[in-house]
């Protein structure tokens, strides 16, 4: 049992539990408290002080995210005391800012300007700092621009590199008046051990950290008459669009999604589904012939465990920091790449388009995959497979760019081909969803029968934030071609955020995790939670866009990949088979092994 | 390469000596200041690779101090008190006569790497102004004529 | 000297006959008589801050587990504070015999202690004297040992939970309070951190008893204080004095006649002005102290002093909460700019307020410490401010 606390905030007589905060103690009553350096997916830093509070019988005030509750405590939130200091703190917080908004990416969606506006910050209280701080913008990345000139040094994203992501590409650096947020010796990111997932811009309360926007390129190319413009959607992004464009989180815009897309000027509007199941096919084959060649042919040079490789930000975490693994990884590419190199040599072969006219641009929950869409062995169709990526933040601008009243759109459907999509496709968006999709198809293409769940739903490798979750599926009575698997158990695991994925990885490394398939997504929740995703994110949205996303699965009418039709199609009328050379040309790809040091 | 070598050889020695621990790496930092005046880049990662840091981890935490430089300086490092008792003692004094005996500026090196002119915060000396330290050296009650001899004396060591 | 500014030797007086005597006499006590003693003799620490000893020791004895420890905290930084060093070179086995009593009552294997790297030419002295402890604490049978752990410039380590940060390889980087030391201090354990001096005067009751010890200094101010001495005064040094005397009285004795001003307390403390001396208690009833005394005689520019002092706060300031960071680069820059004429004079009353929200608001005592010295020379010489 919890020990209760009794406090009285701002005259409110509340009872919570010990160990509570007084700004989540604050929360429950009703009362918001102004927070920039807070996250709830973070450690508490306490180090912006705007959440400061006065507690009765106490001199100074003290920091609400910080201080825990006692046992009588009287607070206010309201005093003259306290808003003159928040005020102070917000004034010092601007003098040392570059607060041009209107020239600033996060305009209109910026913590530290809606707290100015709040507070009614008129002529500037203090002397203007910038000009003396030569502040410097790493534009040089493909994914994230890092501009310091903005940044208020909360910390969030020092704290989410390193214990979401045990990355820590970004570290504090420096003192007193020179401390400032810093990759190591101030190198440009793309230089560093970032991954691009991206989980910094998300929690950024300013616009020191973005995603680099390709928002006016995307517009020129439709524009284009000479240019067909193909666009791709992944599963993630339909599960929380909405949120970027005023509706409430866990709502599944895909119809209103195609809709505004077609209205924007794209000449078709695809799927990245699918392409998901098309990996599902590619990636669950590779595993069976992995596993062949361990259990019959004993050839000790097969790489096993197999791990996923659909999320970019954990490709890079890989080659960064376990390169001795990188033939464990799926060679397969991620669906965004497998979709490009397609759109420009199947898609264009058979809507008979020259692949040169062909600007192919995908809409991602993730900026790791603008670099993806950016490494040089993405050029399988001879040009650019992917030519721009945007994020779903994007993807709103863009649409409230075009004047669309999003949440009274009509609802339509993809285009064909390439526009198909299955539930198998759909639950990629989420952690333990690629493991799902394949093992829903490697299954029955083993056995013959439906996995044996009910209602294909199988809740054990249904993966959670803060954990990593183990299941093994007993495989029998399987079909004579596949009698080597019979009494297999195989083991599986998944993993959200890459902190987890370090420990899968190392128990791996230590011979402790003993696994036949491992599924990793760099982000915490997986794609639903990533890097390009609206802002804000926490545990309870996320949450719902996870609801969401099972509720679209349940929803469909084929739930297996290997029942799209238009990947029965393309099988035989393009790429042949499954690990046939047409896929290892265009589907299949290579990693590259990077320092971390 | 050779000199690779040996600050690796200076990192290993280090990290055996206290251990691969987060809390070895002021120590194992100091050492390397210790001996080579500054932290190198190839250091901190060497140091990092050992420690399970990130790199910009190490970088973070040896810019927070003011000893742990990480930018080449002279074998031998002059740190001039600038607090206030030293400030009143002659403090200006001092440093102008090591610029003009050294030929540099505060916060630059002597071409022949030997000397480092810096200012730093109290030295604890304030009874005893202008105070200045010399690599770990304290030399106090500072006139011009004393801070010649001092530097004479160090040319030649 | 005077009558009222009477010369004490208890911290510097020479070692008992026998080594580490007191020690061995001590540790066969039981622990709650030697807080109780502790508590008796009024003991507040002499880092500055000045909270009660024993309690400190009593909130760390009473946590569970058995892995404590114990931290001497000589990351003496404070301007015009030297003090520590001359303890540390004339009787460290005092510091080490006060840190292994503290081990044994708190039930701590291990001391550690701090020191600023600005004092790395005592480390071989140092080292040597922790080597003859160790021996001889394995001799009295006592299961402590001492370490010495380096600083490497930087004045907020001497925070508490900064310095526990820099001994775990991090930036010294203060934490939020609560927990305090006391429940989570150095690796997250119960921790007694106390200063150099303290240490001294814990063993010094043990030996002469609280009774005697209470002879020193005033009701709230008990015992004797190293006090560092410097300035505008001809005789600046090291001097040991009973707690509670008069302002008054120190600038008689150490002024060069002319003062007009005393900073009491290094940066971070208050500054003095002539008027006020007659007033000024020397003592936490009055401005209390961690031992730095700087002088100021009337040759001085009041506005470069706290110039020096706001620079210094500057760059010494961890960096990691609003208030402290900006602030100090704000006050430093408002006093130039009213200086230079390029703020009204009414600015400074802006600033004024603005120290008064780093002192409510900052995270740590470094941030909230910056007021006393803004708002006591402000207030006090505003036309120095000005003109």
């Amino acid at each position: 049992m919890t020990k209760e606390i009794n406090l009285k905030i701002d005259g409110i007589d509340l009872i919570v539990d010990e160990g509570t905060t007084i700004l989540n103690a604050a929360r429950k009553a009703n009362i918001q408290i102004p927070t920039l350096c807070y996250h709830e997916d973070l450690c508490v830093a306490g180090n912006c002080r705007v959440c400061v509070v006065e507690q009765k019988g106490v001199k100074n005030l003290v920091a609400s995210c910080a201080m825990p509750a006692s046992e009588g405590m009287e607070i206010f939130t309201n005093t003259g005391k306290v808003r003159l200091a928040r005020k102070h703190i917000v004034e010092l917080l601007l003098s040392e800012h570059n607060a041009d908004c209107t020239k600033c990416y996060k305009n209109g969606n910026c913590e530290l300007q809606l707290l100015a506006s709040e507070m009614l910050t008129g002529e500037p209280m203090y002397i203007d700092l910038v000009p003396d701080k030569k502040y410097t913008i790493d534009r040089y990345n493909k994914a994230i621009i890092k501009d310091d000139s903005r940044c208020i040094r909360c910390q969030r994203c020092v704290r989410t590199c390193e214990e979401l992501q045990s990355v820590s590409a970004l570290d504090v650096a420096y003192r007193g008046n020179h401390m400032k947020i810093s990759t190591f010796f101030e190198h440009p990111l793309f230089e560093v051990v970032c991954t691009n997932c991206g989980q910094c811009v998300n929690r950024c309360p300013t616009g020191a950290l973005i995603e680099r926007n390709y928002v006016d390129q995307v517009w020129d190319a439709i524009y284009d008459t000479t240019k067909h413009v193909v666009v791709q959607t992944a599963p993630a992004v339909r599960i929380a669009l909405g949120e970027a464009l005023g509706m409430p989180a866990g709502k599944i815009v895909t119809g209103k999604m195609v809709t505004a897309l077609k209205r924007l000027g794209f000449d078709s509007v695809l799927d990245t589904d699918f392409t998901a199941d098309l990996t599902i096919i590619e990636e669950g084959h590779e595993l069976l012939t992995r596993l062949k060649k361990a259990l019959v042919d004993k050839d000790p040079s097969v790489a096993l465990p197999m791990t996923t490789s659909c999320s970019p930000g954990w490709i890079k975490f890989i080659e960064h920091t376990f390169p001795e693994y990188l033939p464990n990884l799926s060679t397969c590419k991620s669906p965004q790449q497998m979709f490009g190199a397609l759109a420009k040599t199947y898609y264009a072969q058979k809507r008979n388009l020259d692949p040169k006219n062909i600007v192919s641009i995908s809409i991602m929950p993730c900026t790791a995959k603008k670099f993806e869409a950016n490494r040089p062995e993405m050029r399988s169709s001879g040009y650019n497979d992917v030519d721009y990526v945007l994020t779903t933040r994007e993807l709103a601008i863009m649409i409230r760019q075009a004047g669309l009243d999003f949440a009274s759109l009509p609802e339509e459907h993809c285009d064909s081909f390439m526009g198909s999509s299955t539930g198998a496709a759909v639950i990629f968006g989420t952690t333990g969803g690629v493991m799902e999709a394949a093992l829903r198809t490697a299954y029955e293409i083993v056995t013959g029968r439906e996995v044996p769940f009910e209602g294909l739903n199988i809740t054990p490798v249904r993966g959670t934030e803060g954990e990593v979750r183990e299941a093994s599926i007993l495989i029998n009575k399987t079909l004579p071609e596949w009698n080597f698997l019979e009494g297999v158990e195989l083991k599986c695991v998944v993993a959200n955020g890459l902190a987890y994925a370090k420990k899968v990885m190392q128990s791996v490394k230590d011979g402790t995790g003993n696994y036949h398939f491992i599924e990793i997504m760099a982000c915490p929740g997986g794609c639903l939670g990533g890097g390009g995703q609206p802002i804000p994110t926490n545990p309870e949205i996320r949450s719902k866009r996870k609801s969401a996303i099972y509720e679209e699965d349940m929803g469909m009418t084929i739930r297996k990949s290997h029942e799209n039709p238009e990947v029965a199609e393309i099988y035989k009328e393009f790429l042949g088979k499954p690990l046939g050379h047409k896929s290892h040309e265009l589907l299949h790809t290579h990693y590259t092994p990077r320092k971390r040091y | 390469m050779a000199a690779n070598n040996n600050n690796n050889n200076l990192i290993n020695e280090l990290v055996e000596k206290y251990g691969r621990d987060r809390t070895s790496l002021m120590p194992i930092l100091q050492g390397v200041v210790e001996q080579n005046n500054f932290i190198s880049d190839l250091n901190m990662t060497e140091i990092a690779k050992e420690l399970d840091l990130s790199a910009a981890q190490v970088f973070g935490t040896a810019t927070f101090y003011s000893f742990l430089d990480t930018i080449p300086r002279g074998r031998f490092v002059i740190r001039v008190c600038k607090t206030i008792t030293c400030d009143m003692h002659g403090k200006k004094m001092i440093i102008q006569t090591l610029e003009n005996l050294l030929k540099i500026k505060v916060g630059e090196t002597t071409q022949d790497k030997k000397f480092t002119l810096l200012e730093t915060n109290c030295l604890g000396w304030c009874h005893k102004g202008p105070s200045l330290l010399i690599n770990n050296d304290v030399y106090s009650e500072l006139t011009a004529e004393k801070v010649h001899e001092l530097i004479a004396e160090y040319m030649h060591k | 000297m005077s009558e009222i500014l009477k010369r004490v030797d208890l911290i510097f007086g020479e070692y008992s006959d026998q080594k580490y005597k007191t020690l061995e006499k001590t540790i066969k006590r039981p622990n709650d008589d030697i807080i109780k003693d502790i508590l008796d003799s009024g003991l507040r620490g002499r880092g500055g801050a000045g909270f009660p000893t024993a309690m400190k020791w009593k909130f760390t004895m009473e946590q569970p587990g058995d892995e404590k420890y114990v931290v001497c905290n000589a990351d003496e930084g404070e301007p015009g504070t030297f003090k520590d060093r001359e303890i540390l070179t004339q009787v460290p086995r005092k510091v080490f015999a006060g840190m292994a009593i503290c081990g044994k009552v708190i039930g701590a294997k291990k001391g550690y202690m701090y020191l600023r790297g600005e004092y790395r030419f005592m480390l071989p002295e140092l080292l040597k004297e922790i080597d003859v402890f160790n021996t001889n604490a394995q001799e009295l049978d006592i299961d402590f040992t001492i370490e010495i752990r380096m600083g490497s410039g930087a004045y907020i380590c001497g925070e508490e939970s900064a310095l526990f940060e820099s001994m775990e390889g991090k930036r010294g980087e203060p934490r939020n309070k609560p927990p305090y030391p006391t429940v989570s201090g150095y690796l997250s354990k119960p921790t007694v951190i106390n200063n150099v001096e303290t240490f001294v005067n814990v063993l010094m009751i043990c030996r002469i008893g609280p009774v005697q010890y209470k002879k020193l200094g005033t009701r709230d101010s008990r015992g004797s204080k190293v006090f560092s001495v410097s300035g505008d005064t001809p005789i600046a040094g090291i001097y040991e004095l009973e707690l509670g005397m008069p302002l008054e009285k120190f600038v008689e004795e150490f002024g060069d006649g002319d003062t007009k001003a005393v900073q009491v307390g290094g940066a971070s403390g208050f500054c003095v002005p002539r008027k006020k001396f007659k007033d000024t208690i020397i003592g936490f009833e009055g401005v209390p102290t961690g031992g730095s005394m700087m002088i100021f005689n009337s040759s001085r520019s009041m506005y470069n002093v706290l110039h020096n002092y706001l620079d210094f706060f500057e760059e010494e300031s961890c960096g990691q909460c609003t208030p402290c960071r900006v602030g100090c680069q704000q006050l430093r820059k408002g006093i130039e700019a009213v200086k230079r004429g390029d703020k009204p004079i009414t600015y400074l009353e802006q600033l004024m307020k603005l120290s008064e929200t780093m002192k409510i608001t900052a995270k740590c005592g470094l941030g909230q410490s910056v007021a006393n010295s803004f708002s006591s020379i402000v207030n006090n010489f505003k036309e120095e401010m000005i003109y």
